[in-house]
């Protein structure tokens, strides 16, 4: 692994990287919004090799205290045993909850969701919009992955029936789910002094650390969060907002 | 532009920093962020347990971040959250670049870090406590860590939100950096920004983190050489 790691961090030296993509080229993204049906949304997406899947529930909830005219967004991750020999079962680790928590964070920050139409009667119910994230195969960068299923799944998810004060999930409506913009997720992963948009799994390990930065439909940033045990510079960050916003755009024409 | 508390866009709340606050711990410190009050008691570095999770070439630096449940207006409720979980992770991400782990093979490195009261900036307020306490201990480190969070209120850039302020901005961007070589150690920011916001915003708060770092040495100071 140690050899592995010193071979990257000097092919990133000479401006390479192992699979021959460029510092600031995305794998290739497959997008299939047709794979869940009981779902109100879902998507799963291919990033290279990385499959992640994310689904979209809507429930009828209570809303917080604090805002009683909101809907509710949840968002959770699960790192599948299947999608690793690393992964081990148990309850959520850090791991999965901080991916979840950026991603969450890309999408209601962005204000993705136009949350005052999810209200149903003021202060007492209101529509729960629940996104699960399950990661089928971990071949690096989960976080620009879940977020990309997670923007899909939104895109078509559709509201379910509901009559008397009940949902009937087994009907689904045509009414489409208020969204108003779309999150991207861009990371990048620290080798040497090079700063690699999205990085895959031998990568990943051979990187000091990690930039996420999320952006909205025109060019702002939305959420931002550095990860792993290294540090960066201003420079490290400031090229990164660069690469991010333009390939952002980019990535999230492949969304609608 | 004044803000709600009279302070200037750029200048920090007041700030008290006190190293050695704690018996039983090898190293502590209380730092005091306006009304945010964090307490950090730094262990070892001693025997790793479980011996299984040792690591080989290095020791492991091992963070607890907890909530008071009376540090809110609303009692917070006891035991690790999701969001306490994360913290902990990036307020150990932060310290870590600065310590020499590998100084010390095998063993554990433990930071507890409680926050008694909590009025914006508790993580930024943990990890200027646990980089003071961590230098109480006694552990070579590279740089002390400092922190402080960014926002924007009406198109002004200011710098370490109050409470009352997090409301009123349009983000909140906590940064670390070892002031030293600026090199940053956390980055993290929710809400709705320019690129050039971000990269101006950066500048300012390392500029705020150069200001702390001096406050963290002048306590340390204080407890070591009277």
């Amino acid at each position: 692994m140690m050899i592995q790691n010193n071979f990257i961090t000097k092919l990133a030296s000479s401006n390479k990287r192992i699979d021959g993509r460029l510092f600031d080229q995305v794998r290739k993204i497959v997008v299939d919004d047709k794979i869940i049906e009981k779902a109100e949304g879902a998507a799963l997406v291919k990033l290279g090799n990385t499959q992640v899947i994310a689904g979209v529930k809507l429930e009828v909830g209570e809303p917080f205290p604090d805002k009683p005219n909101d809907g509710v967004l949840m968002t959770s991750a699960e790192f599948s045993p299947i999608s690793s020999p690393d992964f081990e079962q148990g309850p959520p680790r850090e791991n999965s909850i901080e991916l979840a928590r950026i991603v969450d964070r890309g999408i209601r920050e962005c204000g993705a969701i136009d949350t005052k139409k999810l209200c149903i009667e003021d202060g007492k119910k209101v529509w729960m919009v629940c996104i699960d994230i399950n990661i089928l195969d971990n071949f690096g960068n989960l976080i620009d992955a879940s977020a990309m299923a997670s923007a899909v799944a939104l895109n078509q998810c559709v509201f379910p029936k509901y009559e008397d004060g009940k949902v009937i999930a087994t009907e689904k409506t045509k009414k489409k789910l208020p969204v108003l913009y779309t999150a991207v997720a861009c990371t990048f992963a620290k080798i040497g002094n090079h700063m690699l948009l999205d990085p895959n799994l031998e990568e990943e390990e051979a990187s000091s650390c990690r930039l996420t930065l999320s952006t909205r439909d025109d060019g702002n940033l939305c959420a931002i969060q550095k990860g792993g045990t290294g540090h960066l510079s201003s420079a490290d960050v400031e090229h990164a907002l660069d690469v991010a916003v333009e390939r952002g755009k980019e990535i999230r024409k492949l969304l609608k | 532009m004044k803000r709600s508390d009279g302070r200037k866009p750029e200048e920090v709340r007041p700030m008290e920093i006190t190293a050695g606050v704690l018996e039983n711990a090898n190293g502590s410190a209380m730092v005091k962020m306006g009304r945010t009050i964090a307490i950090a008691g730094v262990f070892g570095p001693r025997e790793m347990f479980p011996r299984r999770l040792q690591e080989f070439a290095k020791a492991s630096l091992q963070c607890r971040y907890m909530m008071a449940p009376f540090s809110t207006d609303e009692r917070a409720r006891p035991g690790p959250s999701r969001r306490s979980k994360e913290l902990t992770m990036v307020i150990r991400n932060a310290l870590e670049p600065a310590v020499f782990l590998e100084e010390f093979p095998k063993a554990a490195i433990d930071v507890f870090i409680d926050i008694i009261q909590a009025d914006a900036g508790t993580r930024t307020a943990a990890i200027n406590a646990a980089s003071v306490a961590l230098a109480d201990a006694g552990i070579p480190m590279r740089d002390l860590v400092s922190s402080v969070a960014v926002g924007k209120i009406d198109g002004k850039y200011v710098v370490d939100l109050a409470g009352p302020e997090e409301e009123l901005s349009d983000c909140d961007m906590p940064v670390a950096c070892m002031p030293r070589e600026g090199s940053i150690t956390l980055l993290q920011m929710d809400g709705d920004l320019s690129k050039d916001d971000v990269k101006h915003m950066v500048k300012i708060a390392k500029e705020a983190c150069v200001k702390i770092a001096e406050l963290q040495k002048e306590a340390l100071r204080k407890r070591w050489f009277k």
